[in-house]
């Protein structure tokens, strides 16, 4: 196999982490953009060469969005910022939360996910990127409502065989277009916003992150603000699929990139005890969409009272399938076995925030 | 013409530069000064405001020792050869 590239968005620098032997062992370069936050990443390998995309944050210096086509080597944003709100907005950019590479078939096209809530789209591979102003423009938009870490889009999802695109903000819940992002609709029949008197609102739901499944956007799976759905029908309806979980509260929602039927989801205990059950971390795996669930993640530790944020997990291109956590703690775990064993790859990071991981060719 | 201090942190952006003049009109202001910077160091500007011209909120600016926050913000008046400090805040954890 070629080496792997295992990028770790801290909430103090970036970590790049690459591994030539089968992801067994891995050399560790860094901090990049030491004392700031990196809570969004992409590796691009549509092109000639991979392209690292990263959403950078400082709380003095505010967000931009900065690239490198040298692994590392070299970081480059634009003078002017890659995403800026146009003046009758009125808004400004306050953190880049998603940077999600389109399918092979458009390969200049990246979209970004923002806070204030609001979809962007690049058309050269992130370098510049415009406001998709009909999600900006939706009237729901002034009923959005931040969540604890803010209002954002914090998920992208794009149907490499249509003009299909999901979002999901928080809160707000899913949004579904399926002209290219010209029209949007609220897309969340079925999933409760038990925190609101009326508890099946059209829009409002808390979903914390959305995964496509490997047979394509058509069927999503959805970790909510307690609550794990899938939609079997690209978001229109959705169903419960939680039986079998020691707990439907968590942040991130994982689908096998090859393997229909397969998802992950890391459970926390509650809305009010955001710990893995008993200090347990543990995965969770489904085989047949959510049918059934099973523990795994044998490695991960015990006596652990951290969280895995939303996108401080992933899995890679690989074959077969890696799986990885991030941990509040500053932990790293790898799988190699599509989540039945993990082993260590860094600890003692800051708090991590988001992971990415692609085979370098 | 008003001297702009550089915090070390964004001397990179400035050409590593620890100072920049800037020329402002007569009757000019802290709002001149930081547009004025961007003209040649778009990228510091970012820094200092977002794209609503607003003055970040972990950044601060004196003009001759004093905080334009305690004054009238962007609208302080700078004078001829006046010092205009930019700090980062005391903030983070």
């Amino acid at each position: 196999m070629a080496s792997l590239l295992l990028a770790i968005g801290t909430r103090k620098g970036l970590w790049l982490a690459r591994s030539d032997d089968e992801r067994r062992t891995w050399s560790l370069d860094g901090p990049h953009f030491l004392m700031r936050e990196v809570p969004a990443i992409a590796i691009d390998t549509r092109g000639t060469g991979p392209r690292l995309l990263v959403g950078v944050r400082s709380e003095h210096w505010g967000p931009t969005v900065m690239w490198s086509d040298d692994l590392g080597g070299s970081w480059h944003e634009r003078d002017d910022g890659a995403i800026r709100f146009p003046a009758d907005t009125g808004a400004a950019l306050a953190r880049v939360w998603q940077l999600q590479p389109d399918a092979a078939m458009r390969p200049g096209v990246v979209w970004a996910g923002c806070e204030p809530t609001s979809l962007w789209r690049s058309d050269d591979r992130g370098e510049t990127f415009s406001l998709v102003r009909g999600l900006w423009d939706h009237p729901h938009r002034l009923e959005w409502t931040p969540g604890f870490g803010g209002a954002a889009v914090h998920s992208v999802l794009a149907d490499p065989d249509s003009e299909r695109l999901r979002v999901a903000m928080s809160t707000g819940g899913v949004y579904a277009s399926d002209d290219g992002g010209t029209s949007w609709r609220a897309a969340n029949h079925g999933i409760s916003a038990y925190f609101l008197p009326n508890p099946h609102p059209e829009f409002g739901q808390c979903v914390h992150k959305i995964a496509a499944d490997a047979t394509g956007i058509g069927c999503l799976y959805a970790q909510n603000h307690h609550g794990v759905y899938r939609s079997d029908d690209a978001g229109k309806t959705w169903m419960p699929i939680e039986d079998g979980l020691p707990s439907n509260f968590g942040f991130t929602v994982l689908a096998h990139p090859t393997t229909p039927g397969t998802a992950w989801v890391v459970p926390l205990t509650a809305d009010g005890e955001r710990v893995p059950p008993g200090g347990r971390l543990r995965c969770y795996r489904t085989n047949d969409a959510g049918g059934n669930w099973n523990e795994v993640g044998s490695g991960l530790p015990d006596r652990c009272w951290v969280s895995v944020l939303r996108d401080a997990a992933t899995v890679d291109d690989a074959e077969p399938t890696g799986v990885y956590l991030g941990t509040r703690d500053g932990c790293v775990y790898v799988s190699r076995d599509e989540g039945d064993s993990f082993s260590l790859v860094a600890a003692h990071l800051p708090d991590v925030l988001s992971i990415r991981a692609a085979g370098l060719g | 013409m008003v001297g702009v201090l550089i915090p070390g942190a964004l001397q990179e952006l400035a050409g590593g530069a620890r100072r920049l003049d800037v020329e402002v009109p007569v009757d000019g202001t802290v709002g001149d000064v930081l547009v004025g910077l961007g003209v040649a160091h778009p990228a510091l500007r970012r820094r200092l405001m977002d794209e609503t011209g607003t003055v970040r909120a972990y950044v601060n600016v004196y003009v001759d020792g004093s905080d334009i926050r305690h004054g009238t913000g962007l609208a302080t008046p700078v004078a001829d050869g006046a010092v205009v400090h930019i700090l980062a805040s005391v903030a983070g954890g």
